[in-house]
């Protein structure tokens, strides 16, 4: 009797950052990276890379908008009827979004324009429905927000990585900040010798390629990722 | 619980739809008021802007009533009295025939020196496109120029609502030497950008820097009768 009650009380009180619930926050980071393992995001990662500032915002959007969802669906799975539950979880996303967008509108105007796009964008962001319907559907409440925040962040990571190379060498700035413009000590040295900003950089398609070699260089150091078959 | 029936699901369905537009349409129509004066703040900030770079945010209402006044005019340069101009929607007043619109013009009046700046509107590559353009009173040479944008491209069309993109407005010429209108052309390239009606584009951002010409070009024709009427 003593043993049983020691047990369930063992069970709920399973601390909140315990280290299984740790590895849903830490695991996306890398070894299940969301643009890079799961390969799923990829769109928007080619979308809004161009620079770090718009990056930086959209991650971080990302991040709430996630942690939120995949609270919301992992709240109501059980009462969700199975046949609608991807147009549920739609719904819930785009609710989320649009109450986001109106606050912002009011009461930080200048943040919401500078946003603009972005917080559209988020709904159609397949990581969000991903892990909706990979993780928060099968979990409880607490791991699933703890999944959609470490996802989030997973997301953020590469953004972030991507556009600091497309911004530095397709603007010769970072976060604005002038690095590489020929009015800068070392940008003016480099186009002395003939450097130039990479125009291709300021496309998608270097985006394409940017996160290809992303991928092959965790694959190549990670070996819990490379396929053996 | 059977989750799986059709009841349930048509109910589940009905009831959420339900909820989520209350909360939605309830979140809208109360934040409504706060997001109007937060829009009309934003636009007379701007219109102060393209006069005064420096302006900061928090003064722009009282600094509106102290150095602006608004007219609005008939395509043909005429006043018309009791028309609220920042309450026109310049999409639809730019798309009647000239007869018909009704332009506001904001003329700025800082120590003596007067500024007159027009209210643009035009078409990006995702989105409208729109902002204010200050004239000096020759009404040929920009004072500054303001861009906004609904939703073009981040990192590239964007940029036209940053200081260096609106910067490079200052000083162009609208007319050539003959007196003839041309407008601002925005084209790619450094070297040629020093010329009176010619401004650097922005790489990756062709569509949006068309629609920006365009725009200009378009909106300031409008008024040249207006111009015309104030210069004589």
């Amino acid at each position: 009797m003593s043993d049983t009650t020691t047990a369930v009380v063992e069970k709920a009180s399973e601390p909140l950052f315990s280290s299984k619930n740790r590895k849903l926050v830490v695991d996306p980071l890398d070894d299940n990276n969301p643009i890079t393992v799961q390969v799923l995001g990829i769109c928007s990662a080619l979308a809004v890379t161009t620079q770090v500032e718009p990056a930086l915002v959209m991650s971080l959007c990302v991040v709430a908008v996630m942690a939120v969802s995949n609270l919301t669906v992992s709240l109501i799975r059980n009462i969700m009827p199975g046949r609608i539950r991807m147009i549920i979880q739609l719904l819930v996303i785009a609710t989320l979004v649009t109450v986001v967008d109106q606050l912002l509108k009011a009461f930080v105007y200048d943040l919401s324009k500078e946003l603009s796009v972005f917080i559209g964008l988020i709904i159609t962001n397949c990581i969000v429905m991903g892990r909706l319907e990979a993780f928060a559907m099968a979990n409880k409440p607490w791991p699933s927000f703890l999944d959609g925040i470490g996802n989030g962040l997973g997301y953020g990571a590469i953004l972030i990585l991507v556009a600091a190379i497309r911004e530095l060498f397709g603007f010769g700035t970072l976060l604005g900040w002038k690095l590489l413009t020929p009015d800068t000590a070392i940008g003016g040295f480099l186009a002395d010798i003939g450097y130039v900003n990479n125009g291709i950089m300021t496309t998608s398609a270097a985006a394409m390629f940017i996160i290809g070699v992303l991928i092959w260089i965790q694959r190549g150091r990670n070996t819990k990722l490379v396929d053996i078959s | 619980m059977q989750t799986d029936s059709n009841i349930y699901t048509l109910g589940f369905a009905t009831v959420t739809v339900i909820l989520v537009a209350l909360l939605l349409s309830g979140l809208a129509t109360g934040l409504k008021p706060i997001q109007m004066a937060e829009e009309e703040k934003d636009n007379k900030f701007n219109i102060l802007r393209s006069v005064i770079p420096d302006v900061k945010k928090e003064n722009a209402m009282e600094l509106f009533d102290k150095y602006i006044t608004p007219v609005v005019v008939n395509g043909q340069g005429k006043p018309l009295t009791g028309v609220e101009p920042l309450k026109l929607t310049m999409r639809k007043e730019y798309a009647k025939p000239a007869v018909d619109q009704q332009l506001p013009i904001y003329i700025s009046d800082i120590d003596g020196k007067k500024k007159y700046v027009v209210p643009m509107h035009g078409n990006g590559l995702w989105d409208y496109i729109g902002g204010y353009i200050a004239l000096e009173p020759d009404f040929n040479t920009v004072a500054g120029a303001i861009f906004t944008h609904v939703g073009e491209t981040p990192g590239l069309g964007a940029e036209i609502n940053k200081d260096w993109f609106q910067d490079s407005f200052k000083n162009e010429k609208l007319m050539n030497n003959k007196g003839e209108f041309v407008g601002i052309v925005v084209k790619k390239g450094k070297q040629i950008a020093d010329a009176d009606h010619i401004v650097d584009g922005i790489s990756g951002a062709t569509i949006t820097g068309d629609g920006v010409q365009a725009m200009i070009d378009g909106n300031l024709r409008s008024y040249l009768p207006y111009f015309k009427t104030v210069k004589n």
